[in-house]
């Protein structure tokens, strides 16, 4: 399973967002877009030229776009909001809680160049904290698809959901290893490699970097499970707590602060249900910096040694 | 056609709404609740075209949001008034298990709230996004709004009053609770508010005035408002109230705004407000 993993090209998961916003537009006259002077970033070109009457710029006003959705959503539109992931989250956290969480309004926040692969713009834009806040939110659903098919999808997918959504996706080209028109199942992980040894979970641009890693440790003998959990929440509890009870070890990745993230949600199930010995690949409490993506992932720790590194050490400490 | 006294009547009504509501729960705002009791009861007693029976899109009725929700008691009074639920539910105001929260919210599904406000600043925003979806929709129906004037001091309004002039949102109207007063002083001790007909005017839109507390012309001015729409332009009324209107002791003054009165200054307010429809039991 795990040699079947392979890259068949590079692209953008916001290029996959775009693609899946144009095709659930046609598939459902009540999705509405909005962005924030971020058109061509976010890659909201085709929806707009075929859509143009159900297609919102507000500007470089995201407080105001978060209000806008929230009203259309009131009326029974679908609304997507595109901008930045720093500009989706932190900058608008209160509209965000009173006008769409709180008051449960059907807004898909989506939400680009998240996390450090953002690269030269620098840590004012490369923001670390976004699935923290979200998650915080009561009945907010949290998401950060691993490439461009699965963003395509859950893009897709999110339409059907009533309720709001977070969808945290990034800017560089990155290697599409995930089915083309996959089914997309909100809160459902997804098996990529079955292992006995250790239970690798994995959200966004880092699921590539497991795989890498779980490749590198074949010839060490060990044998990695592979999870992608797409959803941050709700948690897929079941999924996970099956694959822990089998290799009594865990390693979490993501392209995130460790405070917040993918690993302290699947910490707090652990703790609670079945304490094993656990490592978490994430930032450690400390803002970015310009650079290439790559080299970011790799001086703050999340390149892919340093997951084979987590590996080594969790099934170390069984 | 609704008389002039007749609406004079409710207001009397929904003036001891707020300050029975606010003794109950020995808190929330009597002050801003007050000043605009002529508005309210306007817009849902004479002006809007609503269905009572709540539905949450309201596609073909005219909707009102609350963007300043601190001023609840008034805006609970007069739906509970025209039948969104059941006036003596008032009596559950700010208390536990209720449906009437401090701040209006959706989330205990008290009929006629669309979304939750008490954050300021962010009502515009939902309001004009309601009047778009209403566009796009074909409705023909309008979406009114109301803010504080201190309240013009929070960013996201200028964002959203930028937006509704550019995207010609013309079948929206906010009125704007010009009272000079907010909870540290007047608007010109905490941070002036400038010319304000400019510079909504500046800003694109049709500039209106009234003055809040004389239904005459608040109603006059409404039916003026709702002619004017259709335009190209959205529109704001201007609307000087008075905090505390109709209790002499809160008028004048700042000191109201989020104060409960005691057991004998509401007798003493109730004993300046005709009881007209009947108080909620308690």
């Amino acid at each position: 399973m795990l040699e079947n993993i392979v890259s068949t090209g590079k692209k953008a998961t916001r290029d996959g967002f775009g693609a899946g916003l144009h095709e659930v537009g046609q598939q459902n006259d009540q999705v509405v877009a909005l962005v924030a002077d971020l058109l061509g970033s976010l890659k909201m070109q085709a929806f707009k030229a075929e859509f143009p009457e159900r297609f919102i710029q507000v500007g470089i006003a995201e407080a105001n776009m978060m209000g806008i959705a929230a009203g259309l959503a009131t009326a029974g539109k679908i609304p997507y909001t595109g901008t930045f992931a720093n500009f989706s989250t932190g900058r608008v956290y209160d509209q965000i809680r009173q006008s769409i969480a709180y008051s449960h309004k059907n807004v898909k926040i989506c939400a680009s160049h998240a996390g450090l692969t953002l690269g030269e713009d620098g840590a004012t834009h490369q923001i670390l904290e976004d699935m923290g806040m979200m998650k915080m939110l009561p009945g907010m659903t949290v998401i950060n698809p691993c490439d461009y098919n699965q963003t395509k999808a859950a893009t897709i997918a999110i339409a059907e959901h009533h309720g709001p959504v977070y969808l945290r996706f990034g800017r560089p080209g990155w290697p599409i290893f995930m089915p083309e028109n996959q089914k997309f199942e909100i809160g459902k992980a997804v098996l990529l490699s079955p292992g006995a040894d250790v239970s690798i979970f994995a959200t966004g641009h880092l699921m590539w970097n497991a795989v890498e890693a779980a490749k590198q440790l074949v010839s060490e003998g060990i044998s990695c499970e592979l999870i992608n959990i797409h959803t941050i929440k709700p948690l897929d509890e079941e999924t996970i707590l099956d694959s822990v009870s089998k290799t009594r070890c865990v390693v979490t990745a993501e392209e995130h602060q460790m405070n917040g993230g993918l690993g302290s949600s699947i910490a707090q199930l652990l703790a609670r249900k079945m304490p094993v010995p656990m490592e978490m690949v994430a930032v450690q409490d400390s803002f970015g910096e310009s650079g290439k993506p790559t080299e970011l992932l790799d001086k703050y720790g999340l390149g892919v040694n340093d997951v084979a590194a987590a590996i080594r050490k969790a099934v170390s400490r069984k | 056609m609704t008389n002039i006294s007749n609406l004079q009547d409710i207001a009397s009504q929904v003036r001891r709404d707020i300050v029975r509501q606010t003794h109950l729960a020995a808190s929330g705002h009597p002050g801003g609740s007050l000043g605009c009791a002529d508005f309210l009861t306007a817009l849902y007693f004479h002006i809007m075209d609503h269905d009572p029976a709540f539905n949450m899109e309201g596609k073909g009725e005219d909707l009102f949001f609350l963007s300043n929700g601190h001023i609840s008691p008034v805006w609970y009074s007069v739906l509970a008034r025209s039948g969104y639920f059941p006036v003596d539910e008032l009596a559950s105001f700010r208390k536990i298990n209720s449906r009437l929260q401090g701040h209006p919210a959706t989330h205990e599904g008290l009929p006629g709230i669309r979304v939750a406000s008490g954050s300021l600043g962010q009502g515009l925003s939902v309001a004009i996004g309601v009047a778009l979806a209403k566009k796009m929709n074909g409705d023909d129906k309008l979406v009114y709004a109301l803010t504080g004037d201190g309240e013009l001091q929070e960013g996201q309004i200028w964002e959203a009053v930028m937006f509704a002039a550019h995207h010609k949102v013309d079948n929206f109207i906010v009125a704007v609770d010009w009272n000079g007063q907010q909870i540290d002083g007047p608007n010109n001790e905490v941070i002036s508010l400038g010319d304000l007909p400019l510079k909504w005017k500046s800003f694109g839109w049709e500039v209106m005035r009234m003055n809040g507390n004389d239904m005459e012309d608040v109603v006059t001015t409404l039916e003026a408002a709702k002619a004017a729409t259709g335009r190209g332009k959205p529109i704001v009324i201007l609307m000087k109230t008075e905090m505390g209107f109709g209790v002499d002791f809160m008028m004048g003054t700042h000191k109201w705004h989020g104060v409960a009165p005691n057991a004998e200054q509401t007798e003493t307010a109730l004993a300046q407000l005709p009881e007209t429809l009947g108080d909620f039991k308690i």
